[in-house]
């Protein structure tokens, strides 16, 4: 058997030991983004209701945002500016700063299975909130492309006939509802797990928002 | 993988110092931190009533009438809507509107007026046979309903961008409204009245329009949400007055366009 890298690697980082651990950009746009992405969920519950994609699947009236479909659509179609300015420049800032390649690379799948198996038996480590785990590592880059396909999915529903191409993309206007519909199952399942892991982790809130 | 434990046991304990440590640093800076949590908290909390705030109101209007430009802005005047074959037609065709089926208005035919009204200089009260007399085009294209259903529908009439210039409507006029046997009112901005398929209907799937779907007309924009699409209607104006509309009025949004 190969000798497998511990979770617990020698931080690669450029940046000297007393920058913040989340550097000040990062943490606004990652609070700007949850205050969005949440507006979006909880408002699209109530939209959805209206004519729900799923026989079957019904959110709770009282769990959505906006009291009725007029005043939801009013919230999502309100936050969904704050989501794509917001994403974009989040995105943006990652790639300039060379954040996004050294947080989130390498990954291996064999690095996620390890880090997966540890962290289900309670033998993964979060002592240093400096360097992710495979599994972290896959889960943010998943909800990043998640969101991505959200907002794209969003946008062919919203405008199916001025984007013909992305209405053709996701098999129409029907199975874009259908596809809008699992990008949100797939982050609000990211937003139950993030919650609990930080609630195991309080450490990592603290991170988020002082920085270190 | 017995020595990876070991070391991770060190390494937690080194990072439970550092908290300790840095805790007893700056107790009064953590206690701060801790209520400003707190107060967030709170703040989530008092959400529930958040859509009741006056200045949440406001604002969401506001952004709303800014979505009105930005989707003005993205409409492409030749930017044609999908159409589709008879095979895909949605049967049968949902009826919709603000009221159920048993208080669809009844309009009588004979002495049925069409009133243009407003910035036109053209004929200003139509028949029903003169309209019927109009140059006729067919379509079968997909209704986008506010709510996210959708249904395919074929559609006979005139195209409107033709009707407006025949009754002499102001082209560069801001608004056309319209207002209808039952009591509902609309109205749409000039370039999607005057987009190549937005059809002045006087038919349903080779027949008459029937009462459910709008007799004796309806204006048929596949470029539009289903709300933003007029039945029953009784007068036709122009103007550069924000006319509003029945369910904008309460909060959709006014462009509505797909």
């Amino acid at each position: 058997m190969k000798a497998m890298r511990p979770p617990l690697s020698p931080v690669r980082e450029s940046s000297p030991p007393d920058a913040p651990i989340h550097p000040f950009w990062l943490r606004v746009t990652h609070w700007l983004n949850a205050i969005a992405a949440l507006i979006m969920m909880f408002s699209g519950w109530r939209i959805y209701d209206a004519s729900p994609v799923f026989r079957g699947i019904v959110i709770p009236p009282s769990i959505t945002l906006g009291g009725w479909l007029g005043g939801a659509l009013q919230w999502h179609f309100a936050a969904m500016w704050l989501l794509v300015f917001n994403g974009i420049v989040y995105v943006a800032l990652n790639v300039a700063s060379g954040r996004f390649f050294s947080k989130f690379f390498p990954l291996s799948p064999r690095a996620v299975l390890r880090d997966l198996i540890a962290a289900l038996s309670g033998k993964l480590a979060h002592a240093d909130l400096r360097q992710y785990n495979a599994v972290q590592k896959l889960a943010y880059l998943a909800v990043i492309v998640d969101l991505i396909v959200l907002v794209l999915s969003g946008l062919a529903i919203w405008k199916s006939v001025q984007f013909p191409l992305l209405r053709e993309l996701m098999g129409g206007y029907d199975n874009a509802r259908v596809v809008h519909f699992c990008a949100m199952a797939l982050m609000a399942a990211f937003v139950v797990v993030h919650v609990t892991m930080v609630a195991l982790v309080p450490r990592s809130l603290v991170t988020m928002l002082r920085g270190r | 993988m017995k020595s990876n434990d070991k070391r991770i046991i060190t390494v937690d304990r080194a990072s439970v110092l550092a908290d300790a440590r840095r805790e007893l640093d700056m107790p009064s800076r953590r206690l701060f931190g801790k209520r400003m949590l707190t107060l967030g908290g709170l703040a989530l909390l008092t959400g529930c009533s958040i859509t009741d705030d006056d200045s949440v109101n406001t604002l969401l209007t506001a952004v709303s009438r800014l979505n009105d430009r930005a989707q003005a802005w993205l409409f492409d005047p030749k930017r044609l809507a999908p159409t589709y074959t008879e095979a895909q037609l949605t049967r049968p065709f949902p009826f919709n509107a603000f009221y159920g089926i048993d208080d669809v208005p009844e309009v009588n035919g004979s002495d049925y007026r069409l009133k243009v009204s407003g910035l036109v200089t053209g004929q200003r009260v139509w028949t029903l046979p003169e309209l019927y007399a109009l140059p006729h085009e067919e379509q079968i294209t997909r209704h986008i309903c506010v709510e996210g259903w959708s249904a395919i529908g074929r559609w006979g009439g005139t195209p409107f961008a033709e009707f407006l210039r025949r009754v002499g409507a102001d082209t560069t006029a801001k608004y056309v409204g319209f207002r209808c046997a039952d009591d509902y009112y609309e109205s749409i901005d000039m370039p999607t009245a005057l987009h190549r398929q937005t059809l002045l209907t006087f038919e349903y799937d080779g027949q008459r329009l029937p009462a459910k779907y709008g007799y004796p007309m309806k204006l048929r924009m596949p470029t539009k949400l289903g709300y933003k699409n007029p039945k029953h209607i009784v007068e036709i104006f122009v103007t550069n007055t924000y006319p509003g509309g029945y369910w904008v009025d309460q909060g959709y949004n006014w462009f509505g366009g797909s």
